[in-house]
């Protein structure tokens, strides 16, 4: 297989996940490749950190597999030095310290101690070191999550939901970190449920929804196929002007607040259709739909947990 | 705009090198597993508690017995490190706490996820852990009865077997190192901290509890059995008090230890591979 000789690259193919019932992940199958930060994004509840977790190995796939640098997870030697990955906030023993925390994960994979006061420099956690990590805030524990993953100095990176519990400060930190990891060459693919999030941060996306690939492009090919534009129009003639409209062959959605939205024909075009039937408008606005209700568009019929109550009516 | 029902063709990103760390690679073997297992268990207040109370216990009750037992002569041919039976009994209950933690901690705290990802191989997690556990215990448990040993004597005199003597120490301590192994199992396959427990201390007292209350005559063979098959039975003997005639030998017993510990941590090999965490 060609891909697998890329050093950094992932290859998942297939990946299946049953439990019981339920399937969680179906025959998911993408690259992330090494240089550029690929997001991977999805509502919750679709699947991301069961894929992730089938990454690693620590869960085992129905079917399909996973494939790092050519290899299975498990069969990596020394995998902090090939793959470093921050799960959950979480995902360590709460008693310890943080550098007790780092100095047992360095110790499993031959790591110099040296690197330990290293990595919780780089994450700015040098003054609680000693402190026990129960006491830290989510995003000291995110902090701590994230010198875990760079203990090895590794080529991939992988982040679930990194941003998860960080002040702005710190959002704007890890958001420079996975991107100057990336331009040294790094792979790094991160997890979020946030669409905004990912169009600050990656340049490849991969977009899955109740398990199943939704899309996998690079960012701009998602804003551009994914940025819907559309022209808003009010008027107090509402009626007459969707009379005039249907008439003309245009489809208008009633939007809220008396609102109407007009997909595929210019704002001028409308402007003067309005004009000619003298019908007054309050409002003549061309909009572009943010990636947010592009992402929600795409995640539609997927999205698990439906809160039942819409502002606005559901546009398709 | 339409949802895209097949996603667009993967394109390689052109031009970036994978990189390269500077860090150099060396294999990880057993041993750095062994290192890492050593941070973890000596990073936590638990082992300290644990351990500490352990030590209190055998060295505390034996001594407090031998204080309060000063004017009153010891059956004949028992020896007064026996006494320290008490204390080690007690004793056991922090031990089978800190087996089962050292394990069921990590799945209780998601910490299991980190150390996998960091060694992927589960049988070098679980050995690695096992091996830390024993020795450490062992070690630690040795100091306590050695302690409580001398200390009895001190206090009441009288002489003692030197296999008496070994086996109130070196015997006990294995034996007691051994039961926290199988703790460590039972967590293992447990993953509940509080579940293994209950297990463990079910394992400990229920053969002993249920021979009491069977008193009648067809079930005679059986009492006699969990008698002198009971975890505290099988530690008493190596104090020279079996509470049976045909029951086995100290050695025996540890051999009887080894063999179920062997057993309880060969499925915990066994299944952890298949098993999600």
């Amino acid at each position: 297989m060609s891909a697998s000789s890329v050093a950094g690259m992932i290859e998942v193919s297939g990946l299946t996940k049953r439990y019981g019932e339920k399937v969680a992940v179906h025959g998911l199958s993408f690259h992330v490749s090494p240089g550029i930060v690929t997001g991977f994004l999805g509502p919750n509840g679709a699947g991301k950190s069961t894929t992730m977790r089938m990454m690693l190995d620590l869960d085992h796939p129905t079917t399909g597999r996973v494939r790092i640098d050519g290899k299975r997870y498990a069969e990596l030697r020394e995998p902090l030095k090939y793959v470093g990955a921050l799960l959950d906030a979480k995902a360590l023993h709460g008693g310890r310290s943080a550098y007790h925390h780092l100095l047992c994960l360095a110790q499993s994979n031959g790591i110099p101690a040296s690197r330990v006061g290293e990595v919780l420099d780089v994450v700015g956690l040098t003054a609680v070191a000693n402190k026990r990590s129960k006491n830290f805030s989510l995003g000291m524990g995110q902090r701590l999550g994230i010198a875990a993953a760079l203990l090895g100095d590794p080529e991939i990176l992988m982040f679930d939901e990194p941003v998860n519990g960080l002040d702005p400060e710190g959002i704007h930190w890890i958001r420079n970190l996975m991107k100057s990891l990336a331009a040294q060459g790094r792979t790094v693919f991160v997890s979020s449920h946030l669409m905004s999030e990912m169009a600050l941060t990656a340049d490849h996306l991969v977009v899955i929804g109740q398990g199943r690939l939704l899309a996998d492009t690079s960012m701009a090919e998602f804003i551009r196929t994914n940025s819907r534009s559309y022209v808003r129009l009010r008027s107090p003639q509402q009626e007459q002007l969707l009379d005039v409209l249907h008439r003309a062959g245009i489809t208008a959605v009633t939007a809220g607040h008396g609102a109407l939205e007009v997909d595929g024909v210019g704002a001028e075009e409308l402007g003067e259709l309005a004009a000619r039937h003298q019908i007054v408008l309050h409002e003549l606005s061309p909009q572009q739909a943010s990636l947010e209700e592009a992402f929600m568009q795409l995640t539609a019929e997927s999205v698990e947990y439906h809160a039942h109550a819409q502002p606005t009516e559901w546009r398709t | 705009m339409t949802t895209p029902s097949t996603p667009a063709p993967y394109q390689q990103h052109p031009g970036v090198p994978g990189y390269v760390s500077p860090v150099p690679l060396r294999r990880a073997t057993l041993l750095d597993a062994l290192a890492s297992e050593w941070t973890k268990i000596r990073s936590v207040r638990s082992t300290i508690w644990t351990l500490g109370v352990m030590v209190v216990l055998v060295v505390g009750f034996g001594a407090l017995i031998a204080l309060a037992l000063r004017s009153v002569d010891l059956p004949e041919g028992e020896s007064p490190v026996s006494l320290g039976f008490v204390g080690v009994l007690l004793g056991i209950i922090p031990v089978i706490t800190l087996g089962v933690m050292t394990i069921a901690s990590e799945y209780g705290t998601g910490m299991i996820r980190t150390t996998l990802t960091a060694c992927p191989s589960r049988a070098r997690v679980l050995a690695a852990k096992g091996i830390v556990f024993f020795l450490l215990t062992f070690a630690i448990t040795l100091v306590a009865t050695a302690l409580v040993s001398a200390a009895i004597s001190g206090i009441l005199g009288g002489s003692t077997a030197g296999s008496v003597w070994l086996g109130a120490t070196v015997g006990v301590s294995a034996y007691v190192a051994l039961l926290g192994l199988l703790a460590l199992g039972v967590g293992s396959l447990v993953r509940h901290s509080a579940g293994a427990i209950t297990i463990m201390i079910g394992v400990v007292l229920l053969p002993l509890v249920m021979a009491l209350f069977m008193m009648s005559e067809g079930l005679r063979d059986v009492q006699q059995f969990l008698l002198e098959y009971s975890i505290p039975s099988q530690l008493a003997i190596f104090y020279g008090t079996p509470m049976g005639e045909d029951g086995p030998t100290g050695w025996e017993s540890l051999g009887l230890m080894g063999a179920l510990v062997a057993l309880v941590l060969g499925l915990a090999f066994l299944v952890q591979h298949k098993r999600d965490v």
